[in-house]
């Protein structure tokens, strides 16, 4: 069995191993899944990506983080299926940050978002290996004095092939590692896989479930202190006056830290940072402006981005418009979603250990480059100075990459504790301050022609940029595609097709939430070409079936014809049985969806989910499926429940009583059909999920007749939180 | 000051009464196995058996959890081996974060000592937990295959 292990400096192992065995070391060691720190990997480095020790143990570096995805599993299975070593010596560790940096980048970059862990990455840890493979193998032929061409590398064994001889990997290592690495190397075509494209064991799951201390919140260093964080509920405001004195005699009270936005206590224990934090009396200062925000406000200000005047066309085919003027007679709706938070199950945290001239921290980080930056920019002290230790992330979802406050707070009340300190935001603060999934409105409108299919359609968008705050240079022109994710980019044959956004950013914080604007994006579309469909009497997965008979809408077919193939849509569904169907291109990959729903009283019983996905490659098959089972709940969650309002400036849920999740009892039976088309990489983390909230509403109209046009479910009364 | 009986042993804590055991586990014995999710005992990812049962040790008290028998991830699965839930969890590959799955765990524990042969209905009835991953499929066929353990 394999085992994962972090990168860790000496002193850090020596608190770490301290942590492991507790505060009453109850230490159990089970057999060959072992996580023991001090066997992080010491051997020779054969190339950056691959350590081997004299024992034959392969150390694998990853440099993107394993939030629950799998990419390190992936990762993994792609450089030693190159390496042709034995998968069951094989080890993971996250590579260093700060070597990262200070080596030029040589593990490239260390985010992990846009379902780009592997897709991205497949080449150069491909080639990392194969290079290894190529100097091990090159090493023993100079120890045999023959040519490499006569040796052949397989099962961490090289072998001289025409005598028979075989030497270890373990024994070939240190040598190999003197050689320079070969300048290009030749990878295996996928067809020829052994190790890539099955399914393994995850390599963090033992770990996992015996509850060892994998994640950022487990870290315990000598002399912690912890902090207990409160922000200016009203978005934009900061504190003001903080009447310290009310919570000085409070047991085990340690400091109070001014941090802007924020005020934080530093005690002796979480729950007395906790409990004094919230009897801290602090002054707000917000603006006027903000505090009277609430989600009617936010609703009418983009519901006037839907019939602006000279907003900037992002595709403008044909003349739809004049062929909407002309036409007998026009469909048109309005939809709109809701903010929504990533509420990961490990709340924001970060543990900082500050010195005069360094800084470690211990984060849930899907960026560490970007939380290196944050320590550094918050400290003070250089980039070469800091280094951040990777943990497991107890679940990411786009919350912890491109924004790092817990970083920068958490270094800030270090610093001013003057010892280390365990920074947790409560639930509370999670759900309040997020970076929200952006609210969103929508008005289409279509002409359909004799066939039924549409001539003409116009398509507006109105809500918040997440780019105008994070990426402002890649709005060109006044069009912020990344907003119009999945629909510029003519999936469909439209001949006169008009799509446009108006921007209307609220003073809410957006952020990447998992499947980012392909999520509200997927709902509209999907839902208006049912709407379409209906219109002109026809069968919605044959109407969609028409409009992709054209070379850009292939992938997409393949993808809608086997999810309606798996899901027998071209049967009668059973008595009281109402289904959904939806297709969507998102993350470099296609997917089809089809949702079976009952009626119970007037509620939504969820039966059966089917997703089909073409990801192209494939680099770990049941890593993709659980992916594609966890985009489903993810879809289900915020389609039937997910809604974060706002009034009087403020969010108006705070944790898991008014912002529920899908629970075991409403799972329906997901399956997953994976038709891996080759020759492309496309994503799997997030592609699953766009095509469940439209399939799941065009079910419940086929169950209803009701046309759901706003999200979530419970604002209809179709679902009970 | 409190006495808890955790994983067997006996062990004093500086902890006010009315501390929840969750922060007494983690901050005072470093058992960091049993996770903070909510605090309002919704998520279930602090599940830690007393005398037996599965509670949500966010909403019970240092003091009402002294004089009884605490059991933590830690402790499930004494002698160095795996319990029947947790080498299930590894076979039906469960966990993607797993930062909920130490409190479904012992959640399903707790179940299958109850009922040994849970239906589903009794599986949707006792295994209220929140994954935001969304493993809860797995979860289902993995608390089966600890029943036939």
């Amino acid at each position: 069995m394999n085992a994962i292990m972090p990168k860790l400096s000496r002193r850090v192992f020596v608190v770490t191993a301290a942590a492991a065995g507790g505060g009453f070391a109850l230490g159990f060691h089970v057999p060959g899944a072992l996580r023991t720190a001090h066997a992080s990997a010491k051997g020779p480095e054969v190339t950056a990506w691959v350590v081997i020790e004299p024992d034959d143990t392969v150390t694998i570096r990853v440099a993107r983080s394993e939030m629950g995805q799998g990419t390190l599993t992936g990762l993994c299975q792609l450089v030693a299926e190159e390496l042709e070593c034995d998968w069951s010596k094989v080890k993971a560790e996250f590579a260093s940050t700060n070597e990262n940096i200070k080596r030029k980048r040589v593990w490239g970059t260390m985010a992990t978002g846009g379902s780009r862990g592997i897709r991205d990455s497949q080449t150069y840890v491909r080639q990392a290996g194969a290079a290894a493979r190529e100097m091990l193998v090159a090493a023993a032929a100079a120890r045999w004095k023959v040519a490499a061409s006569e040796c052949e590398a397989q099962k961490s064994l090289v072998m001289h092939k025409p005598s028979g001889p075989t030497l270890r990997y373990g024994e070939l290592a240190g040598d190999a590692a003197k050689l320079e690495p070969p300048k290009s190397v030749k990878l295996k075509d996928p067809k020829d896989w052994k190790v890539a494209g099955k399914a393994v064991p995850r390599l963090d799951i033992p770990d996992k479930v015996m509850g060892r201390p994998v994640f950022a919140i487990d870290t315990r260093l000598p002399n912690m202190a912890y902090a207990a964080v409160k922000h200016c509920p009203v978005f934009g405001g900061k504190a003001g006056s903080v009447d310290e004195a009310a919570i000085k005699d409070m047991k085990g009270v340690l400091k109070v830290v001014h941090l802007g936005n924020a005020v934080a206590v530093v005690a002796d224990s979480y729950w007395r940072a906790k409990q004094a934090v919230e009897k801290l009396p602090v002054t707000w200062a917000e603006t006027e402006k903000n505090a009277k925000v609430s989600s009617a406000s936010i609703r009418e200000f983009l519901k006037s981005g839907l019939g602006a005047e000279n907003i900037p066309l992002a595709r403008n085919d044909g003349d739809a418009k004049a062929e909407l003027a002309k036409a007998a007679k026009i469909i048109e709706a309005e939809y709109e979603a809701p903010f929504q938070n990533h509420a990961p199950m490990e709340p924001q945290n970060c543990t900082a250990s500050v010195t005069a001239d360094r800084v470690d921290i211990w984060v849930p980080t899907q960026n560490s480059e970007a939380s290196a930056a944050a320590a550094a920019s918050a400290s003070g002290i250089p980039l070469d100075k800091i280094e951040v230790h990777k943990t497991m992330l107890g679940g990411g979802f786009g919350r912890r990459g491109a924004f790092q406050e817990p970083v920068r707070e958490a270094v800030l009340i270090a610093k001013a504790a003057g010892r280390p300190v365990q920074l947790i935001w409560s639930r509370e603060e999670d759900m309040q301050h997020g970076r929200y999934r952006p609210v969103s409105m929508s008005r289409q409108r279509a002409a359909l022609a004799a066939d039924g299919l549409p001539v003409a359609w116009t398509f507006r968008l109105s809500g918040h940029s997440i780019m105008a705050s994070v990426r402002p240079d890649s709005i060109k022109n006044g069009v912020d595609l990344h907003f119009l994710a999945g629909l510029y980019d003519g999936t469909y044959a439209v001949p006169n097709f008009e799509l446009s956004y108006a921007m209307r950013n609220t003073h809410v914080p957006v952020g990447f939430w998992r499947a980012v604007n392909s999520n509200q994006n997927a709902f509209y579309r999907e839902c208006f070409v049912d709407e379409l469909a209906h219109a002109a009497g026809q069968d919605p997965y044959q109407y969609r079936r028409k409009m992709l008979q054209h070379e850009k809408g292939r992938r997409d077919l393949a993808v809608l014809d086997a999810a309606a193939k798996k899901a027998e849509w071209e049967k009668p569904p059973a008595a009281g049985v109402h289904r959904g169907i939806a297709v969507y291109a998102s993350y470099g990959s296609y997917a089809a969806g089809v949702v079976e729903i009952a009626m119970d009283g007037g509620e939504v019983k969820l039966r059966r989910v089917v997703i089909a996905l073409d990801s192209g490659h494939v680099a770990s098959p049941d890593g993709v499926v659980a992916q594609i089972e966890g985009s489903v709940v993810w879809a289900l969650s915020a389609t039937l429940f997910g809604e974060i309002t706002i009034r009087d400036g403020r969010v108006e849920q705070s944790n898991f009583h008014d912002y529920p999740m899908l629970r075991l009892d409403r799972m329906p039976v997901v399956e997953a059909v994976l038709v891996p088309s080759g020759g492309f990489w496309g994503g799997a983390g997030e592609p699953a999920v766009p095509p469940v909230a439209p399939a799941l509403v065009n079910a419940v109209f086929a169950a209803t007749g009701r046309r759901i046009r706003s999200l979530p479910l419970t604002r209809h009364g179709l679902v009970k939180a | 000051m409190a006495q808890l009986n955790v994983n067997g042993r006996v062990v004093d804590v500086d902890v006010e009464p009315d501390t929840p055991l969750l922060w007494a586990l983690r901050d005072n014995l470093g058992l960091t196995g049993t996770k903070y999710g909510c605090g309002i005992a919704q998520c279930g990812a602090c599940t830690v058996h007393i005398d037996g049962a599965a509670m949500r040790s966010c909403a019970v008290t240092v003091k009402d959890a002294a004089g009884k028998k605490v059991t933590t991830i830690e402790g499930l699965a004494p002698d160095g081996r795996l319990h029947k839930v947790q080498q299930a969890w590894i076979e039906a590959q469960v966990p993607q974060c797993g930062y909920c799955q130490t409190g479904m765990i012992m959640a399903v524990a707790a179940l299958l000592e109850s009922k040994p042969k849970p239906s589903d209905a009794d599986i949707d009835a006792a295994i209220t937990n929140i994954c935001r991953c969304g493993t809860y499929a797995r979860v289902r066929k993995a608390i089966h295959r600890a029943a036939q353990a």
